[in-house]
Formats: C-alpha cells, sequence, structure tokens
C-alpha cells in the first residue's frame, strides 16, 4: 500500500467493510407508509404539490424545489398522500413530511416517459434536467447535484473527480454500486462532462476495495479520459477536500469551494442515478443502502425507497439482536445517533448501523493532557484541543475567528484519537448548532 | 553644589517631587470632571449582582441612571421593597411601580410526564442533546433536563427537581434572561408575576398524536378557549396562546376542563414540590 497518493493527518478506524461488503444489493419490499420530508437536506425546503387524498403514482412530483439550492420531491411508491404534517426527522427535529399510504394492489411500475438522449440535450440544460429529477449528492451532505454542476464563472472546472473511496467503516453502498453497475458510473461521468464541458475524469478508491478497482478498470470505455486511482486506505479519504489533496496534489484554500483549485467532485452513486435519469427518466426515489453493525440480525446492502420508516428496514433485517444499543445513520464516524424508531429514511442515508453495548461503552471523560495526538490526526490541520476549551467555556465566536471552526467538517478523528476520552467532535456539532442558532 | 552627598540627594529628589506635586494639583483642577457623590452613594445601596435584569449594563450604571431620573429605583427586580423604599427616600424620588417579573418555564413534561423513546448518553448538556437527534425524549419541544438553565443562574434561582425539570424560585429570580439564552429549546419566556394562567407546553402536535408523547401535552382540544372570556385565549398552530394585553380577564375557571392539565393556574412557583425536596431544602 505504500506509494499510494494520499493525504497528510488522518486516522485508521477497523473497517468492518466484511459484514456487507460481498453482499450483492438487493430490492426492499414496499412498505405500507412512507413518509417524505420536505426538507431533505441543507438549502431551502420544497413546496408541497399534493394534497391529502391525491393519488400518487411512483415517481410523480410531489413537492417542487423552491430556490435554487433547494431540490424536487418525488413519491416514492404509489399510493394515496394520507396528510402532509409534523413527523420525526432524522435531525431530531419535527418537520413538515408528506405521508403517503402505499397502495398495495399497485404493480408500482413507473410512468413510462419520453427521455431525451442526453447527447442531444444542450449542455446548459443538463443540469436542469438533474434538477427535475431530485438528484443530490449521495455522499452524505445531499447537496443538491444541479448547482455543483454550475460553477461559478470565474473558477472554470478542469478534472472531474468521482469519489469511490468510502472511508466510512461499515459502510459498503458505494462498493456495491461500482461492482453491480459500472455502466451506469461511466454514464453517469460522461453527462457530468458534458454539463462542465470538460473531458478528463478520475476515479479515486481505496485500496482495500480491489475487486471494485478492478471492475472500474475492467469496464472503463477506452474513448473516456478516465483514470481508476487506487488511493491509501485511510479515514477521511473520501472527504472531498482529502481526496482533492490526494488526486491533485493541491489544497483547497479556507472557505473556498473545489472548483478554486478546478476541481469537481461526485460521488459514484450520484454518478450512477444520474446516468439512470437519462436512461429511464426516473427520479432519484431509492438508492442502495448498507444496513449493517452487530447489532442486526440480517445485515445487507438493500434498494431501500426514500421514506421507508427505520422501523420496517429494521423488521425486514431480522430485527435487533438483545445487545443493539445505539442506531446510527451513516457510519460510526460522522453518522448521527437517531432516537426515534418512526423516522424515515432520506436521501442522504448512506447506511443504517446499529452498534451493540459493547461497542458504545461510554467512557470516563478525562482532562485533557496536552500530547497533541488530536493535532497529528486532523486533516485540515486545526488545533482540536483549543478549540474544545474554547467549546466548554461557551466561546463560540472565537471557535470561528481563532481556531476556524468553519473549516472543521466533524470528521471525528480527534475524537477518535484522544487518549482522554473527550468528546470533541460532539462539542464541535453543539457549537455549529449553537452558532446557527446565534445567527437566526 | 553643598558638598554633602546626602544633601544634595535630598535637594534633588524634593524639587522634583514638589514639581510634579504641583503638576498632579493643577491637571486635578484643570480636567477636573464633576461627577454627582450620590452616584457612589446609590451604588452603595443596590445589591451589587450585576445581573443586568434592568436592562442597564451593571449596578453602577442603573445608579448613574436612577440619579439622573432616567430609571426609576422599582426598576431593580433584585432588591426588596424595603430597599427600594430606601433609594427612593435617599434621592427623594417616587419609587415607581414594582414590576417583578420571573422566568416561567413552558413544559411540564419531567420524566415522569413525557415519554422516553430512548436514552440519551453524551455530554451532559442540553445543548449538547439537542444536537444530536434532539435528546431522549419523544416530544420535541419538551424539556431535556440535562439542568443547561441550572447552570447558567448566577443567582442559584434554579434547581432540578426529582421529575428532572427545572423550579424558578420567584423570590431569587430576577429576570435576566440568562435561562432563556441557555436553553436550546426556547422554553423559558420572561413574564410579569401577575400574569398567573400559563400554557406550560410548546407541543404542535394535536389529539392523540400530542398525548403520546407527553401526559401533560396541550392536544389542542379548545375547551380552555370556550371557558375563558372571548378573545383571551386563541388556538394558534395546535397550541393554546394566551393573549396577556388582556391579562385582567384571564380566570382559572379556563382550566376546569383541561384533560391533560397543559393550562396552569399559577400563583408565585411553577411546579408542586415533592416533600422529600421540601427537606432537602430545610436542612
Amino acid at each position: 500500500m505504500k506509494g499510494l497518493p494520499s493525504f497528510k493527518h488522518g486516522v485508521h478506524p477497523p473497517e468492518n467493510k466484511d459484514i456487507t461488503s460481498g453482499i450483492p444489493s438487493r430490492r426492499f419490499p414496499f412498505p405500507k407508509e412512507v413518509i417524505l420530508p420536505l426538507s431533505q437536506h441543507i438549502g431551502t425546503p420544497a413546496k408541497a404539490l399534493v394534497k391529502p387524498g391525491d393519488r400518487v403514482e411512483r415517481g410523480d412530483v410531489i413537492a417542487e424545489a423552491a430556490g435554487f439550492i433547494s431540490s424536487t420531491v418525488h413519491a416514492t411508491a404509489a399510493g394515496t398522500v394520507k396528510a402532509i404534517e409534523l413527523w420525526p426527522h432524522p435531525n431530531g427535529s419535527m418537520a413538515p413530511s408528506i405521508r403517503i399510504a402505499v397502495d398495495p394492489t399497485s404493480s408500482q411500475m413507473r410512468r413510462s416517459r419520453i427521455v431525451p438522449r442526453w447527447q442531444d440535450v444542450p449542455e446548459e440544460q443538463l443540469s436542469k434536467e438533474i434538477a427535475k429529477a431530485g438528484i443530490v449528492g449521495l455522499g452524505g451532505a445531499a447537496f443538491p447535484s444541479h448547482v455543483k454542476l454550475c460553477p461559478p464563472k470565474d473558477q472554470p472546472v478542469e478534472v472531474l473527480l468521482i469519489n469511490g473511496c468510502e472511508c466510512e467503516p461499515y459502510l459498503t453502498s458505494d462498493h456495491r454500486v461500482m461492482l453491480e453497475q459500472p455502466e451506469k458510473v461511466y454514464d453517469g461521468i460522461r453527462i457530468a462532462l458534458r454539463a462542465l464541458g470538460i473531458t478528463r475524469c478520475v476515479i479515486g478508491i481505496e485500496a482495500n476495495k480491489p475487486d471494485a478497482i478492478e471492475m472500474m478498470r475492467k469496464t472503463k470505455p477506452d474513448d473516456l479520459d478516465a483514470t481508476v486511482q487506487p488511493l491509501t486506505v485511510k479515514y477521511p479519504q473520501g472527504a472531498e477536500k482529502m481526496l482533492i489533496k490526494a488526486v491533485m496534489g493541491h489544497e483547497v484554500p479556507s472557505g473556498s469551494l473545489p472548483s478554486a483549485v478546478g476541481a469537481m467532485v461526485q460521488n459514484v452513486a450520484t454518478a450512477a442515478n444520474v446516468a439512470a435519469v437519462f436512461e429511464t427518466g426516473h427520479p432519484l426515489i431509492e438508492r442502495i443502502i448498507t444496513v449493517t453493525g452487530r447489532g442486526i440480525r440480517k445485515p445487507g446492502n438493500w434498494k431501500i425507497p426514500f421514506g421507508t420508516k427505520l422501523r420496517d428496514v429494521i423488521e425486514h433485517c431480522g430485527g435487533l439482536t438483545e445487545d443493539a444499543q445505539e442506531i446510527v445513520f451513516g457510519g460510526p464516524m460522522m453518522g448521527q445517533g437517531q432516537a426515534n424508531l418512526d423516522i424515515p429514511i432520506l436521501k442522504a442515508t448512506g447506511g443504517i448501523l446499529i452498534l451493540t453495548k459493547d461497542e458504545c461503552k461510554r467512557q470516563d471523560i478525562m482532562p485533557c493532557i496536552r500530547c497533541g495526538k488530536c493535532l497529528e490526526a486532523c486533516p485540515v490541520f486545526l488545533n482540536p484541543q483549543l478549540m474544545g476549551a474554547l467549546a466548554k467555556a461557551e466561546r463560540y465566536e472565537e471557535m470561528v475567528e481563532e481556531a476556524n471552526l468553519n473549516d472543521c467538517m466533524l470528521c471525528g478523528s480527534c475524537s477518535f484519537v484522544c487518549p482522554s476520552n473527550i468528546p470533541l467532535s460532539q462539542w464541535f456539532v453543539m457549537s455549529k448548532s449553537q452558532l446557527r442558532k446565534l445567527a437566526s | 553644589m553643598t558638598g554633602y552627598p546626602i544633601l544634595d540627594s535630598a535637594l534633588v529628589l524634593g524639587s522634583v517631587g514638589l514639581f510634579f506635586g504641583f503638576l498632579i494639583a493643577m491637571v486635578n483642577k484643570k480636567f477636573q470632571v464633576w461627577e454627582d457623590p450620590r452616584i457612589d452613594d446609590v451604588e452603595d445601596l443596590l445589591p451589587s449582582t450585576n445581573c443586568g435584569a434592568c436592562g442597564q449594563p451593571g449596578c453602577r450604571a442603573f445608579a448613574e441612571a436612577v440619579v439622573s431620573g432616567k430609571e426609576q429605583p422599582s426598576s431593580c427586580t433584585v432588591m426588596g421593597a424595603e430597599d427600594v423604599e430606601d433609594v427612593a427616600a435617599y434621592l427623594g424620588v417616587d419609587a415607581g411601580e414594582a414590576n417583578k417579573r420571573v422566568a416561567r418555564l413552558l413544559c411540564a413534561g419531567g420524566r415522569k410526564e413525557a415519554a422516553q423513546i430512548s436514552d440519551y448518553s453524551g455530554l451532559e448538556s442540553c445543548k449538547a442533546a439537542a444536537a444530536v437527534a434532539g435528546g431522549g425524549k419523544g416530544c420535541n419541544w419538551g424539556c431535556l433536563g440535562l439542568a443547561d438553565c441550572e447552570d447558567a443562574c448566577l443567582l442559584d434561582a434554579i434547581y432540578m427537581n426529582d421529575d428532572e425539570l427545572p423550579v424558578v424560585i420567584p423570590d431569587l429570580c430576577t429576570a435576566c434572561n440568562d435561562c432563556v439564552v441557555a436553553c436550546p429549546k426556547d422554553l423559558f419566556v420572561l413574564m410579569p408575576i401577575e400574569q398567573k394562567l400559563i400554557v406550560q407546553c410548546k407541543n404542535l402536535l394535536k389529539g392523540d398524536a400530542a398525548e403520546d408523547l407527553c401526559s401533560v401535552a396541550c392536544n389542542a382540544c379548545n375547551r380552555c378557549v370556550a371557558d375563558s372570556e372571548p378573545g383571551v385565549i386563541e388556538m394558534i398552530d395546535n397550541l393554546a396562546v394566551i393573549n396577556y394585553e388582556m391579562n385582567d380577564l384571564t380566570d382559572p375557571k379556563a382550566l376546569s376542563r383541561c384533560p391533560t392539565g397543559a393550562i396552569v393556574w399559577v400563583e408565585g412557583q411553577q411546579f408542586q414540590e415533592s416533600s422529600a425536596e421540601l427537606e432537602k431544602k430545610v436542612v
């Protein structure tokens, strides 16, 4: 593994990917009810277009984007709109959501559509089509893809980076996408390249997925200027800025977008879904989600329609084991702990991880001994020790001004290495939410 | 020079001292700023908590405002009535209407009342819990019970009761706003003490959905609206909201038919104390 490109600092958490990496993805049965929050990611919540009692088909638009950084919501199963009301949201709040009672007799066939050949669609129209299909980045932040595909005019993108790192432990959904749909990934790359008006593309994959690297190399079309680049296995290799550093050697300046160094990063699953839009005309209504961890009886990779309740997913996967303790949306490093089994799966949900009692034992928080391990772990070269001290003293503004809290992406590397078990990243999550509250 | 080194130094130092002494005396005369001596005296009479509840940056600033007539002595809510009279008598002004305000918690869903759907085991802080899936309670609006307000209160006017709800002691509360800022769920409001009808709930759900989460939730049944004078209580977003401009018309009969006890008539302190807590306080 020596000699592969990477970034400086970072950590090596246990991978635990072998639980699900070998399990092919399967279609999840349609649940009795789907819950679709109007706000699925950062940006403006969508505006509902349906009312209770309306009949909707799978793939119909039920809420339209309200602004540029916003994306369309589609019905993920055919049925009847039951209500539009407050419902628990994975971010911990109660959010206005559309509840659809799924029709058990429906064939769940999608309406047939006329699909334009993407080769004939004008470049500037491509991102609009992608916006209409409700495509968002499936790497974790669920940033609307059409916004990314329109970089600032003064910062032209030269290279498209496709992110197949999946550095979060446990998660294998991107791994399965690369193994099962490599042609779709390449089609998605072609469409994104056309939208951006460039030709160069690099696919970054961590070296712990040799089968995915092999598959992507084997299926690479000859006429495409693409390189499959194996990367050092290190967390957080899949973070946008770390990937750019590893592949291109450039550092994205603090506070800038990747386009500042002429790069744009898309996740492999996003690319595959972009291709699906122009192949079938169907919007983003389901994705491959890894259900994993030692706390679930039947782990696996599932194609789950968005809006499926966590309760239904767990039930279908054999239920929880006796010693299951914590349910996390996402991976163990950056995922969010969940309190409610009624919350729906969202576009941003890449994995559902169920940890057991032994795995999430709470340890006593000891005083900081100033060993500096957190500084050596931080991939963006911040001083977590200083930020932690400021967070403890509730000096949130100083954390931004003196310690560059805004550059912290909450990767959790500092908490992972801290020998005193100081929950640094939880402090930073708290500080960021407090700052948001102060700003509003 | 005199030939005696000791005299030399005494002379030089003495004349330098005299020169600067005159200089200081002159500067003092020339640049003197006259300050009302009553400000110091009034400041001595004030409680020196610098709590900011009066709206001034501290007790000194409040003393200046009182002496200049911009504020009335009763604006200081920390002083007792006698101390207010002392200040008023010293200055020979009207004490003003005492307008005692206290912090009220708009949630009564403690550990016994609110449904607990999961265990939160992270940082022992409401702010941190609120950032992680909203804490362990099923109700998204309710008190998290991790005592950020108790920590924020400099006057020890807040303590956590057996039910894990913060209790505000009205006699100690100065309405300084610290708990209002500390609460991540925005459950504290500062209210004049004569506003006695309070809806102790912020849950925006209605009917069984609200009651499933908490036994003392407002389920938007509208009975209190019907039982009070028109316009006093209004149902806004499934929550009874009291129009305090019509405070004179509020009546305890508004709570007579409340099925959950979300609306209450508070004389003094919120939440009944258990005998064990009272014992603790006596000890």
